[in-house]
């Protein structure tokens, strides 16, 4: 296998808060292959975020990426490097698109104005010449009559055309990854479609790498190659994206999976999954998804699983690797049952 | 670079603004005492420190001959109160524009910097504001023997700008963690980068607002201690000095506090028109008015 375009190798991303270290990215190793989509995926407060914003070194105090780890990336480990070398990189190398495109964009600016700034920045661009790039942008992401919409302030915009503002913004300097923090997840459901396929389009055409992080399994199935699956700042599953649907291990991506309506599947109530992520400031000893788990038995109690490998490259966090009957006798998981002696 | 050279936010900025029918009264009553101001040599009819004619020109209500009447001194009225809108406009802006700067300066650093730069920052300026500002010019303008139009301006802006200082840190905090503040830094963006151009414009409309606002209470200040006699020095006028030199006979002497009070009354009065349209103009989400807001549906 080629060298990967990023490759972060136990990376840890600490909060010093006053309730104690929340530990929200623990220990997170995956790759980017050059022009491949990875898909994150992971309920809120997995730690999908932290590493994005990781990975780009955006997080503040009381946040710290912990020594040890690495994020190589064309050559150079990301964490090894100055915060001047670093903002070279950034929007340069690496974009990100955030994920509320209401917010996203500086109110004062007009659009063509702040997709210019990128150009401005980074290609030393005059006025002129960056907002020429920036009405070049602007139709590149398909947004009509780009002149007088450079000309536009965001609240001008809907939301849609805001998103896409977003990524033309990403893209103005032909990045080689570009990290998609839920790009869809603010916009109507119709116009997430759209949006999602002209990222995967424009990528596709710019030989672009992106790493797209979402909670939704549909837009992984519809866009990445390969998956990683988040659980309590730790990925918990890793897999090309046909063989975690057809083959998922861990009982989270087997409980994500069965949380999923299907198209002509038989009309029931959708699965959940019981209880919810324990606070990162104290993840539990052994396994962190026992509470939940309709598997656990006693060693996940008390021994923290690895990453197995399965196969083919498909990794998974959890003990059914080693003895996989306990699959056989599913029960009521703990949080469940907590649950019902509570009401 | 700074923040407002982007032509078109200036343009589009100014047009707001000017389409504002309190920024046009504003601007209109400013532009009047500006003027008046400026052209006061050629607009006062007498020397407003010439004392006319101390035994029979004392004291006198408004006449033609003096539109404001005269003073205890037989100076004219009018002439004092043009002379002294010079004093009362340039100790009102200066002071006002040399606080603000700071002000911003010392709020944005804080807000930006955080941590203990933060930290030593806002407790002395905690600690400043638990002063009294009235009790402290007090103090300072009757130790100093004799205070000249700059030592006042700039003791009025070393007192006054503690507060714009918390506003600007406070609106740099929130801005800080917003959105477009953090795509700006994913994105390449320098710290003085996102200062400038993504910070401070976002973080300027409350200190605007809080400068005019300081234009009105500056000059109400150097009345009051005028007006205490503890301010310029005669002969001098400004709008505080002719109201103390009536202060004493108020009911007999009334054009004596009258005019240069209405004078204070309607520059007040038009900075904070003003400030009230600049505030709504520098919230590009408020269109002007007649116009109808960009259509939400226009979908992508």
């Amino acid at each position: 296998m080629t060298t990967p375009l990023l490759e972060i190798d136990d990376l840890h991303t600490y909060f010093y808060t006053d309730n104690g270290v929340a530990r929200s990215v623990d220990g997170v190793s995956f790759d980017v292959g050059v022009g491949e989509t990875v898909g994150v995926v992971g309920e809120s407060g997995c730690g999908k975020s932290v590493t994005a914003l990781s990975i780009l070194r955006l997080i503040r105090p009381p946040g710290r990426i912990e020594p040890g780890g690495a994020m190589r990336f064309e050559g150079r480990d990301l964490l090894a490097l100055s915060e001047r070398e670093m903002q070279q990189i950034r929007g340069n190398r690496i974009a990100m698109v955030f994920q509320e495109p209401m917010t996203a964009l500086n109110p004062v600016f007009t659009v063509g104005d702040q997709i210019g700034e990128v150009a401005r920045i980074h290609a030393g661009m005059n006025k002129r010449e960056s907002l020429a790039k920036a009405i070049e942008m602007l139709e590149l992401v398909g947004i009509p009559a780009p002149e007088q919409r450079a000309g536009e302030y965001p609240h001008q915009l809907s939301g849609g055309m805001r998103q896409r503002v977003v990524i033309a913004m990403a893209l103005v300097m032909n990045p080689a990854l570009v990290i998609a923090d839920e790009p869809t997840t603010a916009l109507d459901v119709t116009i997430q479609a759209q949006i999602l396929e002209l990222l995967a389009d424009l990528t596709r055409r710019l030989g672009t790498s992106v790493l797209l992080i979402t909670h939704d399994l549909g837009v992984v199935a519809e866009n990445c190659s390969r998956v990683v699956v988040m659980y309590a700042g730790e990925v918990v599953e890793e897999a090309t994206t046909i063989d975690l649907f057809a083959r998922a291990h861990h009982p989270y991506t087997e409980g994500l999976l069965g949380a999923m309506p299907r198209v002509g599947g038989e009309r029931e109530r959708l699965a959940t999954i019981p209880g919810t992520v324990p606070a990162p400031t104290a993840w539990p000893a052994g396994c962190r998804f026992r509470e939940r788990c309709p598997y656990s038995w006693e060693r996940c109690g008390t021994e923290h699983p690895p990453l197995y490998q399965i196969g083919g490259g498909h990794t998974s966090r959890c003990h059914l690797a080693e003895e996989p009957e306990h699959r056989l006798h599913p029960h009521p998981p703990l949080a469940a049952q907590a649950g019902a002696s509570a009401a | 670079m700074t923040a407002f050279d982007d032509a078109h936010w200036t343009r589009s900025l100014g047009r707001r603004v000017l389409s504002d029918r309190r920024a046009q009264v504003g601007l209109a009553v400013l532009l009047v005492v500006a003027l008046s101001a400026a052209f006061a040599p050629l607009l006062a009819p007498f020397d407003p420190a010439a004392q006319l004619d101390i035994t029979h020109l004392q004291n006198r209500p408004p006449s033609l001959a003096h539109p404001m009447g005269t003073d205890p001194f037989s100076r004219d009225v009018f002439s004092r109160l043009l002379f002294g809108t010079r004093i009362s406009l340039a100790i009102g802006l200066g002071a006002v524009v040399l606080s603000v700067s700071f002000g911003v300066a010392v709020g944005a650093v804080a807000g930006m910097a955080g941590g203990w730069v933060d930290a030593v920052l806002m407790r002395l300026v905690d600690a400043a504001l638990s002063v009294p500002r009235i009790l402290v010019l007090i103090l300072v303008v009757s130790l100093w023997d004799s205070m000249g139009l700059v030592a006042l301006t700039l003791l009025l802006a070393g007192t006054g700008w503690f507060a714009v200082s918390r506003l600007v840190r406070a609106e740099t905090l929130a801005l800080r963690d917003r959105d477009f503040v953090v795509a700006a830094r994913a994105l390449g963006g320098t710290p003085s980068r996102l200062l400038v151009r993504h910070v401070l414009p976002n973080a300027l409309a409350p200190a605007l607002v809080a400068a005019t606002l300081g234009i009105a209470n500056v000059i109400l200040l150097e009345a009051g201690l005028s007006y205490l006699g503890i301010g310029l020095r005669p002969p001098s006028a400004s709008w505080g000095t002719i109201i103390q030199d009536g202060a004493e006979r108020v009911t007999e002497l009334w054009w004596l506090t009258l005019f240069p009070g209405l004078a204070i009354l309607v520059t007040v009065f038009a900075c904070n028109a003003l400030g009230d349209a600049l505030r709504d103009a520098f919230d590009p989400r408020q269109l002007p008015r007649g116009t109808t807001p960009a259509p939400y549906a226009t979908e992508a």
